[in-house]
Parts: C-alpha cells; structure tokens; sequence
C-alpha cells in the first residue's frame, strides 16, 4: 500500500501547498452566504423551530464539504491530464484500487477541512446543538466520498477545462444548491419537494442537519440508506472507469 | 545474460491509423539498445504500450520475463522511462519531486540514492527549487532523475536529447553510459542518429509501425557500407551516361557508393579518360544516417521485416 499512501500524501500536499486557495477562498464564500442570507432572512424565517441563521450554518458547512471534496480530485486529474504530469502515477506500479483510494481520501480530507473552517468561521453567529455527532461525522464522509468520486469521474472524463467547469456548473452546482441548503423542502410546492427526493444531495444535508438539531425532513436512516447506495453506485462506477483505463491507458 | 524485455507480436490501432503492426523485438539483458524511426513509425506507442500507458490490440510484452498486463507492478517496478514531453508537477520541488516519485515504488528513505542521482545530474544546486522555475534543461535532467529513483534495471529514454544543450546531452550520455556499463540495460529513441551510432550496440528502426531493420550497428553499417565519393566537375553534364547512371547527383556532387578503396583510381582515371575536370573531390564513410534513408526508403525492408 505504498503507492497509495505517497499518492494521498502528494494529494494532500499538493492542495495544502496552495490551501489560501483551496481552503481559505471557500471558507470566506461561505461566510459570505452566511451574512447575506442571515441579514436579509434572520428576523423573518423560522425554520423546524430553529432560527434561520442556525438552521443556514450547517447547510453551508456540508455544502462546502461537498462542493471542495469535488473541486479537489477533479481539479487535480484536470490538470495532470492536461499537464501531461500524469503518467507519474500511471508509470508506477499502483492499482487502481489504490489510486481510487488515495484521491478519495484525500478529497474527503479536503471537504472536511474546509468544512471545519466553515463551521467554525459560522458557528460564532449561530447558537448551534451537537445532538448528534456520529450522523455529523457519517454524512460529512459520505457526501465527501461521494464527491470526490464523482469529482475523479468528471476529471477522468473531461479533456479541457471548459469541460470540467460544465460538469461542475451545470450538474454538481443546481444539486447542491437545490438540496435545501438555504431552506426547508416543505416549504416547496408539493411538485418540488417530490423532485428533491430525486436529489441524492438533499439526504446528505438533510442527515447531517439532523446530527446538530436532532430534526430533519426525512428520517436519518432513510437518508443514511440512500447516501450509502449513492456512494456504492458512483464508488463502483469510478473504479470501473479505473479499472478499465478509461482515458487514461489507451 | 536473460532477456530485458521482450515484444511479441504486438499490435495496436488507434482509429484508422495502425500505429504497431506486429512488432517482434528481443532486448537483452545489458544491451545498449536503439529504437529508430520517422516521426510516427510507432516508437513512443511501442514504448507505451511497454510501460502500460497504451494498451496492445494483440501481442505480447514482458520486462524480464514479467508481463506488463499480467504482473504490472513487478513489471512497472523494473522499468525507468524517461518521456518525450517535457512534463512536471508545478506543485513540488525537485527534491520532493523524487521522494514523491520514489514512495510511489515503495521506497521510503531514498535520499541517499536521490543524492547521487542529483549529483550526477547536476540538479545539486537545484534540489530545493520550485519545479516551474526550472529551464527546460533542468526540467529534462529531472525527467531522467525521476525514471532512475527505484533503480530499475531497464531503462527506456525516449528522446531523452530533443531540445537540450551540448553541454548536457554529453553529461547525460556520460551518466547513462555509466549505468549501462554498471549492468542496467539502456533503450534509447533518438532522432540524433549520430548518438544511436555511437552509443547504441544493436539499433531496431520502425516504420509504419514494422521493425524494418534489426541488427547490431556494426552490421547496419557493413552491410550499407562502402565509402561515398563525392566529385564536384566543371563539366559534369559532358561524362558519358555509363558513369553518370553510376552516381546520384545531392547539392551538385556526384555521389558515387564504392564498396572499398581500390575502386577510388579506376573511377578517377574513367571520368579524367573521358574529360572530366574534378574541381572537388571528397571522400566519406557510411554512417548510420544512410543506413537510415537506404531502410526508409524501402531498401531491404521487406527481407528484414520477414526476418525480424
């Protein structure tokens, strides 16, 4: 396993070298959100009980967890490919396995500490429960998970840049956005909230929600459930692509 | 001495184009091997598909008796390649470059050997440099650095001199002679057939994806060998047809191909009997740049092809 611990060691590196970037820049995004939002809504809106601002924070840490665990190993296989600097990977002897594994992780690893660094950035202007911090833990490593992986398929798949930002515009932002981040599903007209059960995206931030404030739209387990069959799916998808060489070995 | 690598039969098509067309090679253990060939003959695709990068249609690859499909990380573990293209990852220096490179293969305390390597590379001064500020030179010199960190002992450097200065082409082919002469054995592409001639034992040359010719260097050039006379005449066009048709006119020199010396005189006396005045005269040995054009040209081929 020593090609995959080097490989999730220059991972990490490689993001930490540059983390006023990858780390600093999104945790500022998000407290942006926070204060625009919590200005504009703090007074009006009460959500499952909660105080707009309190029931916003953990939306936007798991957001930020998700959304930089997808920017990492997509960004990294991006530009290795375009570099070219990836065959330093492809030339030893690593598995696929192993390469899964090290971008993985170290994708989650990254979605995790940007997430911290929301968390703790935000935390100060809302008063916040841990009510349960296994399902925090659980759900912030699965939707981490399930980005990164879906992060290395899109950077496998996408020759140019243009490409990469698409995938990210057009299918990781709307889900992400749309996953009842910034509000509750049942404040949607029943056609919308039957179309956010179709977004995989909301059980992760509804699950994890439920780990600070014990409430949530949906049971945990249920969300639990279908994170986990997400994860297996896409999980098995990037490695089958690994497996097959797919862009990578011709 | 075993066989280094061994290429069977191997054939892969990208598209329309047949970039391999059964490619037979066998490198022996120690050799100092060249691969020659036009841009496009099938050299970086066959190095590829050696090093696992491209995967062969059909055919066979083994490094030292290991399949490159089958056993890869035994395989990949023997194998240094040193690309064509100048790539690097902007994030890291030189120094952490080659750890990185080495705990890929399993090695963890390598600074020893990375030392060595940068020492007799000339990287040294450098090893603490961020990658992007390297010249392109210095970017080269880490490529080979970066092949050599697991000492494997078949080395593949594919063009390793395109691009770079007198001054570290001869250091490079210094330090590689070395290894060579330590045991590793070397396969090197090079469009600078004057290196192939003088550092390679045994040359193969690919065309269309064919090993068109295979043999030691020595036998190339016997085998095209001879000397060229070349005559410059201030009345060249007045020579009879039956020693005209002898020679090929280049750049306003008849060039004609003798096979020793003894045939030098009666050619001289021929073209004096019959009024030539000789305002130039040069004699030349056969490099392996002729051998070159004579095989791409077709001379050959087809014998070589079958008998490969």
């Amino acid at each position: 396993m020593s090609g995959f611990r080097t490989l999730l060691y220059k991972e990490v590196l490689r993001f930490w070298k540059v983390s006023f970037q990858t780390v600093a820049a999104p945790v500022l995004t998000a407290l942006l959100y926070l204060l625009i939002f919590a200005h504009v809504l703090e007074s009006r809106v009460e959500i499952n009980g909660l105080r707009y601002t309190a029931f916003l924070v953990p939306g936007l840490v798991m957001m930020s967890v998700l959304q930089n665990a997808f920017a990492n190993s997509s960004s990294s296989l991006i530009q290795a490919k375009v570099t070219g600097s990836i065959i330093f990977v492809l030339l030893p002897p690593i598995s696929y396995v192993e390469f899964y594994l090290a971008y993985v992780v170290a994708a989650v690893l990254r979605g995790l500490m940007v997430g911290l660094g929301v968390l703790v950035v935000t935390g100060w202007f809302a008063s916040l429960e841990f009510a349960a911090p296994g399902w925090i833990v659980v759900f912030a490593m699965i939707g981490g998970g399930i980005m990164g992986s879906l992060g290395m398929i899109a950077g496998i798949w996408a020759d140019k840049f243009d490409q990469l930002a698409a995938f990210q515009n057009f299918l990781i932002m709307p889900l992400t956005m749309l996953s009842g981040v910034f509000y509750s599903i049942h404040s949607l007209p029943a056609f919308w909230q039957d179309v956010s059960h179709f977004n995989p995206v909301f059980y992760m931030i509804d699950g994890f929600r439920y780990g600070f404030f014990g409430v949530s739209d949906v049971s945990p387990v249920v969300s639990l459930g279908v994170t986990s069959v997400s994860f297996l799916v896409v999980g098995l998808a990037t490695l089958a692509l690994l497996r097959k060489g797919y862009k990578l070995r011709y | 001495m075993g066989v280094a690598v061994s290429i069977q039969q191997v054939t892969k098509t990208f598209g329309n184009l047949k970039a391999l067309d059964g490619v037979c090679l066998e490198i022996a253990e120690g050799e100092f091997f060249g691969l020659l060939g036009p841009n496009g003959a099938g050299k970086t695709t066959l190095i590829s598909c050696l090093a696992g990068l491209v995967r062969p249609d059909t055919g066979r690859l083994k490094v030292m008796d290991f399949d490159v499909q089958g056993d890869y990380r035994e395989a990949r573990r023997l194998l240094g390649i040193v690309p064509q293209e100048l790539v690097f990852d902007p994030f890291f220096t030189v120094r952490e470059t080659l750890r990185i490179q080495s705990g890929y293969f399993g090695i963890r305390q390598n600074d020893d050997w990375i030392d060595e390597i940068l020492d007799n590379l000339d990287l040294t001064a450098k090893a603490d440099t961020n990658m992007r500020r390297l010249s392109g030179g210095m970017k080269r010199r880490v490529l080979v650095a970066q092949a050599l960190v697991h000492k494997p002992p078949v080395i593949v450097l594919d063009e390793p001199t395109a691009g770079v200065d007198v001054e570290l082409r001869q250091g490079l082919w210094q330090f590689v002679r070395r290894l060579n002469n330590e045991g590793h054995t070397v396969i090197l592409t090079t469009h600078y057939l004057e290196e192939a001639e003088t550092l390679c034992a045994r040359v193969a040359m690919l065309k269309l994806g064919c090993v068109v010719a295979l043999d030691s260097t020595r036998n190339l050039l016997d085998r095209y060998s001879g000397h060229t006379l070349s005559l410059r005449l201030a009345n060249g066009d007045d020579l009879p047809l039956s020693i005209r048709q002898q020679a090929s006119l280049i750049g306003g020199y008849l060039n004609f191909h003798l096979a020793s010396y003894d045939e030098v005189e009666p050619l001289l006396a021929a073209v004096r009997q019959s009024g030539g005045v000789i305002q130039d005269i040069r004699m030349s040995e056969a490099d392996l740049e002729d051998v070159f054009i004579d095989v791409m040209r077709g001379r050959d081929g087809a014998r070589e092809r079958a008998g490969s």
